[in-house]
């Protein structure tokens, strides 16, 4: 079904977001909102899905279904329900650490298995619900209480893991940019396969330089490509801060679908009797 | 020349030889000859206590009525060569006058047989199955062991050929040959183990796993979706439901890990479809921090455990009934869920249907405790009946108003809406929420819906399932047990009845809530309470006694695995018990 009076109201709940002000979720929410009213499909067939984390409270303030399932396992949740539910736009929402520490492991491998839906991980390099710790993506020398002086771990790419295991749609945004947000979210809800769009969303409260990305995030200057070898050369070798689609692959989505036909029980009972 | 031997109620033997010698398959298609002719019988394959490929046995037990267990000793072994025997042959004794058939050329059989009180015959398997063009060992051996049992040429025949049929017509008549070749040979080795005639029900047998058996049950029951990560001995559970699910309109997904299998099918619940996983102990550890998350989301799932000896990676091919402690108190904080554990192989059907039943219905967890001995036994069972639940989730229907999803209601349970459903969006949520899904953090909010959930598990009327009490209902000596153990009690009342002891079984199917009452109904006029139990530290028990009084006198019989409780044990305890 097509709705085309959708407005990003529409996909709003009624609940008031729990974020600190100048939150980038706020501005990511708001992204979500307006592509879902642009694609058209009405609420109830959108499914959002989440770990735990600041940013993993948002299916809640949607006005889809949603699920907010424990730490660092949305992309297994939502492949289920993708499977289980072909029909329905999927979209799984993470932070840093929930996408990229606890749910490492499934995050390579939903790149590999190739599930038609969309994971946004919003990306502010630090564990906020838990007042300030280091995550994968935090720079290697930033204090904290938990590791002072840094961690001495160099941060990780994500979007280059994210092609090295077969992610068929990588792209990186900036939450203060909502057009360019709003239109990446609905080219890779569009694209089939696995869409994987990192959003820097400042942590206004526990990374306050982040403010200052604002100023430094730019559009990426070269096009998006189809060759992962070039994408991944242009993610190693740029600032970090180049947005846009990076991305965008060919291969076929996974193939497995519950069809919800009638099935022979009766058949696979003969096979036992002798 | 033993003329007219004694015909047994049991004959058991043991098919050996290494990897690509066809042990398995002649062991199976013996076992099926015998259920085609009516009788029963179970068949396990022994690969050491180590699992690697090359090497393999076919345990096999056939018998006169439902047999449950694998015998302790063996009255026929059948070498096909002796390569690796070391590793497994301490686990199939030969029995007091049992016989050895051996090839020569495959060079002196293990010490410990040459010392046993046993025949050994030297017969020339290899030559004989040479001398039929394309002939195998194997299938000599199926002749030998068809003329020692006395099994019905013609069903051995008939099976053999559907075995062979996708490899040719020529195949076919080259296993005939061979069959024939060993009724042959058997017929001069002056020894026989002829079976009595059956006694059990007429009518169909199935052969079937433990394991098939539970994937049946649950496509039965309505799952249709699966997510899989292998694990033994639980792993033929999802290999059986990938092409079954595939042919029922449904899939099965193999996840990365049980941390992903576990939240698959929450999702794949929450979209509707009833959905299941199977793991063993390690798994299910992994496995629990979701399995909260259903129960607070109430999301409808299934979690089938075949339990293995733990703890840790423990033996993974053996088996053990030590994951009750995890699976009923293993959550963190006040989770209620439902745990069940199927009877027997031919109840892994019944037992699984029903799991899906409750889960859908109560929309709760619920784990399935079914363990090796029973998930990898290859049984001959009576046709199962046709078991119909009405299973449904309570449906959502749009009424214009606020959906509320976690709804206080009479019973516990509220309507679940899913997606694609106008008017029914709501956020499934681990988090203390309201009744509308909405997180919260106030104290009545927690109280309301820990009570809802608890209501609807224990207030659920489970009917006559919850177990069974068999034997003699009016014996004031009670064997109580759970899960696959019942089975061998079974057996063990058979023997003590022959010899005129009274006894009552009562074994439980429903493990939590613990059906206190029937159990309670079932214990009446007792005096004296064997518990037995394949746990070290008597889990079962402390978990009986965690509820209930046992105002009587109680022994245990109870033991970690592998070494696994057999039907004599049990009737010795109840013997000893008497006499003093």
């Amino acid at each position: 079904m097509n709705v085309p009076n959708l407005k990003a109201s529409s996909f709003k709940s009624d609940l008031t977001p729990i974020w600190c002000p100048g939150c980038g979720d706020f501005h990511v929410l708001m992204s979500i909102t307006r592509a879902l009213a642009k694609l058209g499909r009405p609420p109830e067939e959108v499914a959002v899905i989440s770990g735990i984390g600041c940013s993993s409270r948002i299916p809640a303030y949607t006005n889809c279904y949603g699920f907010h399932g424990v730490h660092g396992r949305s992309l297994a949740v939502a492949a289920g329900l993708k499977v289980a539910r072909p029909d329905l736009t999927v979209m799984a929402m993470s932070g840093d650490g929930d996408g990229f520490s606890i749910g490492g492991n499934h995050f390579l491998h939903a790149c590999r298995r190739n599930v038609d839906m969309t994971y946004i991980v919003m990306d502010n390099r630090v564990y906020g619900m838990t007042k300030g710790q280091p995550s994968p993506t935090t720079e290697s020398d930033w204090d904290s209480a938990l590791s002072p002086g840094g961690t001495g771990l160099r941060a990780f790419h994500p979007l280059v893991i994210a092609l090295a295991s077969g992610a068929n749609f990588v792209a990186r945004e900036f939450s203060g940019d909502i057009k360019g947000c709003t239109q990446t979210i609905m080219e890779a809800v569009n694209h089939p396969g696995f869409s994987f769009v990192e959003i820097l969303s400042p942590c206004v409260t526990f990374r306050p330089d982040e403010k200052e990305w604002k100023n430094q995030v730019h559009t990426a200057s070269v096009p998006e490509t189809d060759d992962p070898a070039r994408a991944a050369r242009r993610i190693m070798t740029d600032d970090g801060m180049n947005t846009g689609i990076l991305y965008r692959g060919t291969r076929a989505p996974y193939f497995a679908t519950v069809s919800g036909e009638e099935g022979d029980i009766a058949a696979l009972e003969q096979a036992f009797e002798i | 020349m033993d003329a007219s031997p004694k015909r047994a109620k049991n004959v058991s033997f043991a098919i050996v030889g290494s990897g690509g010698t066809g042990a398995i398959t002649a062991g199976s298609i013996l076992l099926a000859a015998a259920g085609k002719s009516g009788w029963y019988g179970l068949l396990n394959r022994s690969v050491g206590p180590q699992i690697r490929g090359g090497e393999a046995a076919a345990l096999v037990r056939l018998s006169t009525k439902p047999a449950a267990c694998m015998s302790k000793e063996f009255d026929i072994l059948v070498a096909i060569d002796w390569k690796n025997a070391d590793r497994f042959i301490g686990a199939m004794p030969i029995a007091a006058g049992g016989l050895v058939i051996c090839d020569p050329a495959a060079g002196d059989p293990p010490q410990a047989l040459i010392e046993a009180d046993c025949t050994i015959v030297q017969h020339p398997l290899g030559e004989l199955a040479k001398s039929i063009p394309g002939g195998r060992e194997n299938m000599i051996s199926v002749g030998i062991v068809a003329q020692l049992a006395g099994l019905s040429i013609d069903d051995v025949m008939k099976v053999g050929a559907t075995k062979l049929a996708s490899k040719g017509e020529d195949a076919i008549e080259t296993g005939r040959a061979c069959i024939e070749a060993g009724i042959k040979a058997a017929a001069g080795f002056g020894q026989s183990y002829p079976l009595a005639s059956p006694s059990g029900q007429d009518g169909k047998r199935w052969l079937i796993t433990g394991n098939e058996a539970v994937g049946l049950g649950a496509l039965r029951g309505g799952v249709r979706f699966a997510a899989a990560y292998p694990i033994t001995p639980a792993t033929e559970v999802l290999e059986y439901l990938a092409p079954a699910l595939a042919s029922t309109g449904g899939a099965l997904v193999q996840a990365e890990d049980e941390l992903a299998s576990i939240n698959m099918i929450i999702g794949a619940s929450f979209g509707g479809r009833p959905s299941i996983t199977a793991t063993s102990g390690p798994g299910l550890s992994l496995m629990m921090e979701s399995l909260g998350l259903a129960a607070a989301s109430e999301t409808p799932i299934v979690v089938v455990d075949v339990m293995r000896v733990g703890p840790s990676t423990g033996i993974a091919t053996k088996s053990e009934q030590s994951d009750l402690n995890i699976a009923v108190y293993g959550f963190h904080g006040d989770a209620h869920h439902v745990v069940v554990a199927p009877l027997s192989v031919a109840d892994c059907l019944f037992t699984a249907q029903w799991a899906v039943h409750i889960a859908e219905t109560l929309q709760t967890p619920v784990i399935i405790l079914s363990d090796q001995s029973i998930g990898q036994s290859r049984v001959l069972i009576d046709k199962p009946a046709d078991v119909t639940f009405l299973t449904q989730r309570l449906a959502f229907t749009d009424a214009g108003e606020a959906y509320k999803r976690y709804a206080l209601t009479a019973d516990g349970v509220s309507p679940m809406a899913i997606p694609g459903q106008p008017g029914g969006q709501y956020t499934a949520d681990g988090l203390t929420h309201t009744e509308r899904g909405n997180p919260s953090g106030a104290k009545r909010d927690q109280r309301e819906q820990m009570v809802k959930r608890r209501d609807k598990i224990e207030g659920f009327d489970y009917g006559d399932y919850w177990g069974v009490t068999e034997g003699d209902s009016t014996s004031n000596t009670v064997i109580l047990t759970w899960g696959s153990i019942t089975g061998t009690a079974r057996e063990a009342i058979d023997m003590l009845t022959d010899e005129g002891i009274a006894v009552r079984l009562v074994s439980l199917r429903q493990i939590s809530p613990l059906p206190v009452k029937a159990l309670e109904t079932a214990l009446a006029g007792a005096e004296r309470v064997l518990i037995v139990e394949q746990s070290f530290s008597g889990q079962f028990y402390r978990h009986v006694r965690s509820y209930i009084d046992l105002p009587f006198d109680v022994r245990m019989l109870n033991r970690e695995g592998p070494d696994v409780i057999c039907p004599d044990e049990i009737a010795t305890q109840i013997r000893d018990w008497n006499d003093q």
